[in-house]
């Protein structure tokens, strides 16, 4: 057993940390916050640069092989640096959905591009505030797809999406879109993180292209996926949030002392530390799980969901408070990370959702009966 | 990041299961519940002597200490492998915790080659119990304030004073005390620490009744105890720094130990299949649902936040503070899953009808729980030890640090 990364992964982190640093400070956010300007381009065009859009595809399809746990660390540094780029819906959803379930023919028209930045593939899964393959009304007949798709994260932004709709047997599948296609319709909406812009799609007999290997079973294991490596991308703005306020309660002066000195506040920020490692653990599991493909997944995902979920929104609610009236002002720092964490939990759905699979998925564990 | 054992712990888990398949018998769910470090009774002693005894002629104890005392060399993980691997037998409570685990490498490192003769094969063997002799009436989260005194006379000491939460001081054979010795300096550096024999007349042990009705800790009381000064462990006035290296590996015994402690999340769903909500089984309730869900995500990551500790020790890291983290969130989540089950009985809740029913399980877990979140170290202790020594916050306030102890 090991339960840590390797001396080359740690390299991967720094190198990352140092890169979006340069790119992604939290100035940018305040100013895309205030333009309502939401892609961070630049950054995204640095990624691609550096090969790291292409982390975790096949070096056939322009990429450098690696896994899993190297995307995650990719996750959780952009996460850190609050960076306005599609890292969850194209690098942790998109790519793994063609790797497993897409034809050659569509890896290789498309990953390339990922790889190079060109091509931004956005997630279509939910609509009427649920989630694929649970909720889906949109259909698919004859290789048209008609139906409206809402909130899609870079949907506005997006060359392409994988829409979740329903076949003509009318079982969940994903069909690839071509968003300049005809019969394509995207308005953009006003989410909680404007630095994260989402749209709504409305297909009226569009285009697509199925999927072949997708169904609910593949469907379930893309989100399992996605919700280990949104687990790092909450750890890593939870992480930051805490740094800033750790810092601040050492700087703010009160009663003739730094506040971090009093209990009341060091012992919430304890808290809010002991949350995040929490978190960390079963991010952890889920990482390992998902790059070896063990069957726990959908349980270390589920758990690594609702950790991170419970963490991200302790510290950075508690960060507003641990600043004082400053924390409640829009030019502060605290609410950037606030606004991300409840865009990062409604793009895979919140935690009663996840808590239901994990119970499904543990009641029926053998023991359970007895 | 690989979850999955290495070759060599493959190896080591296989000639572990080897060895316990031919030497004990699995659980299979009909044992009494008991206490992974208490015994209850003089039987549970004996089982666990006889238990230690085989266990230390194969090999198998004291399995990270030194090959020189008789150890094994084991990793930090092997220990944890060997310690789920043991967890799956009906086995008698280990009582030798304290010896080996914090006792042991704390004489290996500060004791004399007749004390480490004397110590450690008896305790590897199980012959000897130990137990902690720190805390007192008016010293437990501020250890430093302990106020026993040991005088020279001759060329002995004479020790009085008294020692409260001594966990198994009932049924052990020798204790490691720490003692004031010298007053007049500041608190810090006016102590020593002694190993002594339990059996002398001067020292009595009285057990102290829990809130759960079990008696696993004691008050100690201590008038005129006379020891010789080979009885010293470690240098006059260097009793912290000895204290501090018991401490550091007691971190390290309750990291390995920790993801085995009190009851699985998983339990709760085999209860709530079991009994009724709203007329139908409480586990299709959303409510009881969502609880547990939470209760296992919660579990699993202190688990792995154990194994995480483990791999950093493994790679040669000392226990650090990381083992706060488990240490302040175990308790709490015990106590939670314990009043959970009792309030899954509906109106019976707390209503025991025998010993092994539901209800006295759930009981015994809620009320153990509130010792789990003071033992070793208090939440409050945690949070301090998170906030100063991980995140860097300023230290507490502290009036006592430089004045003579007797001045206080």
């Amino acid at each position: 057993m090991n339960f840590g990364f390797s001396e080359e992964q740690d390299t991967i982190r720094e190198t990352l940390a140092r890169m979006l640093g340069d790119h992604a400070t939290l100035e940018v956010a305040h100013t895309r916050l205030d333009s309502g300007e939401g892609f961070d381009t630049a950054t995204w065009s640095a990624l691609a640069e550096g090969g790291w859009l292409g982390l975790a595809m096949s070096e056939a399809h322009g990429g450098s092989g690696m896994g899993a746990v190297e995307l995650a660390i990719l996750a959780e540094e952009v996460g850190r640096c609050m960076a306005a780029v599609p890292c969850l819906p194209v690098l942790c959803m998109a790519v793994p959905a063609l790797q497993s379930a897409g034809t050659e023919d569509q890896r290789r028209s498309l990953l390339p591009g990922i790889a190079e930045g060109r091509t931004i593939i956005a997630m279509a899964l939910a609509e009427g505030g649920g989630l694929a393959p649970d909720t889906v009304s949109a259909k698919v007949a004859q290789g048209r797809l008609s139906g409206q798709k809402s909130p899609v994260t870079f949907g506005a932004e997006a060359t392409h999406a994988l829409v979740a709709a329903t076949d003509e047997e009318d079982t969940p599948r994903l069909y690839l879109a071509d968003l300049t296609a005809s019969g394509v319709t995207t308005s953009a909406l006003d989410p909680i993180d404007r630095t994260r812009p989402t749209a709504e799609i409305v297909f009226d007999n569009a285009p697509v292209e199925l999927l072949p290997g997708s169904d609910p079973a593949a469907i379930y294991r893309l989100l399992s996926g996605a919700a280990v490596l949104a687990a790092f991308e909450q750890i890593g703005l939870a992480g930051r949030a805490l740094a800033l306020t750790t810092a601040y309660a050492g700087e703010r002066h009160a009663f003739g002392r730094p506040i971090g000195g009093f209990q009341a506040v060091k012992h919430r920020l304890a808290d809010m530390f002991a949350k995040i490692e929490l978190a960390r653990s079963n991010a952890f599991f889920g990482a390992w799980a998902l790059a070896s493909g063990d069957s726990r997944l959908p349980e270390a995902a589920a758990v690594a969901r609702l950790s991170a979920l419970d963490a991200v929104q302790f510290v950075t609610e508690e960060s507003i408070q641990l600043h004082g009236g400053i924390g409640f002002t829009w030019a502060a720092d605290p609410h950037l990370f606030l606004r991300r964490g409840w865009q990062l939990k409604a793009e895979l759905g919140p935690a009663v959702l996840w808590r239901e699979r994990l119970i499904d998925n543990l009641a029926d564990a053998p023991w359970a009966a007895s | 990041m690989d979850f999955s054992d290495s070759p060599e712990e493959a190896t080591f888990r296989a000639k572990a299961r080897d060895w316990l398949n031919a030497n004990a018998t699995l659980r299979d769910g009909s044992e009494k519940a008991q206490d992974h470090f208490m015994a209850r009774d003089a039987d549970e002693v004996a089982r666990a002597r006889d238990w230690q005894a085989r266990k230390a002629k194969a090999g198998w104890a004291g399995l990270t200490w030194p090959r020189a005392f008789g150890g094994r060399d084991a990793t930090p993980i092997e220990q944890v492998i060997w310690n789920q691997e043991e967890g799956r037998y009906a086995v008698p409570p280990n009582v030798f915790l304290i010896g080996i685990g914090l006792v042991g490498p704390t004489v290996m490192i500060h004791g004399t080659q007749s004390q480490k003769t004397a110590v450690l094969p008896r305790a590897l063997t199980g012959e000897d119990i130990w137990c902690q002799l720190f805390s007192e009436p008016a010293a437990g989260s501020d250890l430093a304030g302990i106020r026993t005194r040991a005088r020279r006379d001759g060329d002995d000491w004479v020790i009085s004073g008294q020692k409260v939460w001594t966990s198994g001081a009932h049924y052990s054979s020798h204790g490691i005390l720490l003692a004031r010795t010298d007053p007049q300096v500041p608190k810090h550096k006016g102590m020593t620490m002694f190993l002594v024999d339990m059996s002398d007349p001067a020292i009595e042990t009285r057990p102290i009744r829990q809130i759960s009705g079990g008696a696993s800790f004691n008050e100690v009381f201590i008038d005129d105890l006379r020891v010789p000064d080979s009885a010293r462990l470690g240098g006059e006035s260097e009793g912290w720094k000895v204290a501090l290296t018991t401490l550091m590996n007691e971190r390290f015994s309750i990291s390995v130990g920790r993801a085995s402690g009190g009851a699985r999340a998983e339990e709760l769903i085999a209860l709530a299949t079991r009994v009724e909500r709203n007329g139908r089984p409480a586990i299709q309730d959303g409510e009881v649902r969502a609880r547990i869900a939470d209760f296992v995500a919660r579990q699993r990551g202190l688990e792995f936040t154990s194994y995480r500790v483990m791999t950093s020790l493994s790679r040669g890291d000392a226990p650090g503070e990381e083992g706060s983290i488990g240490k302040l969130l175990l308790g709490k989540l015990r106590q939670e899953m314990g009043a959970f089950g009792l309030e899954l009985a509906g109106t019976a809740a707390g209503v025991s009808a025998g010993a092994d029913d539901d209800a006295a399980r759930w009981r015994n877990e809620y009320l153990t729980a509130p010792g789990n979140r003071i033992a070793g170290g208090s939440d409050e202790i945690q949070r301090t030890i998170i906030g100063e020594r991980i995140l860097g916050l300023p230290p507490e306030m502290r009036v006592d640090k430089t004045v003579p102890f007797s001045e206080l």
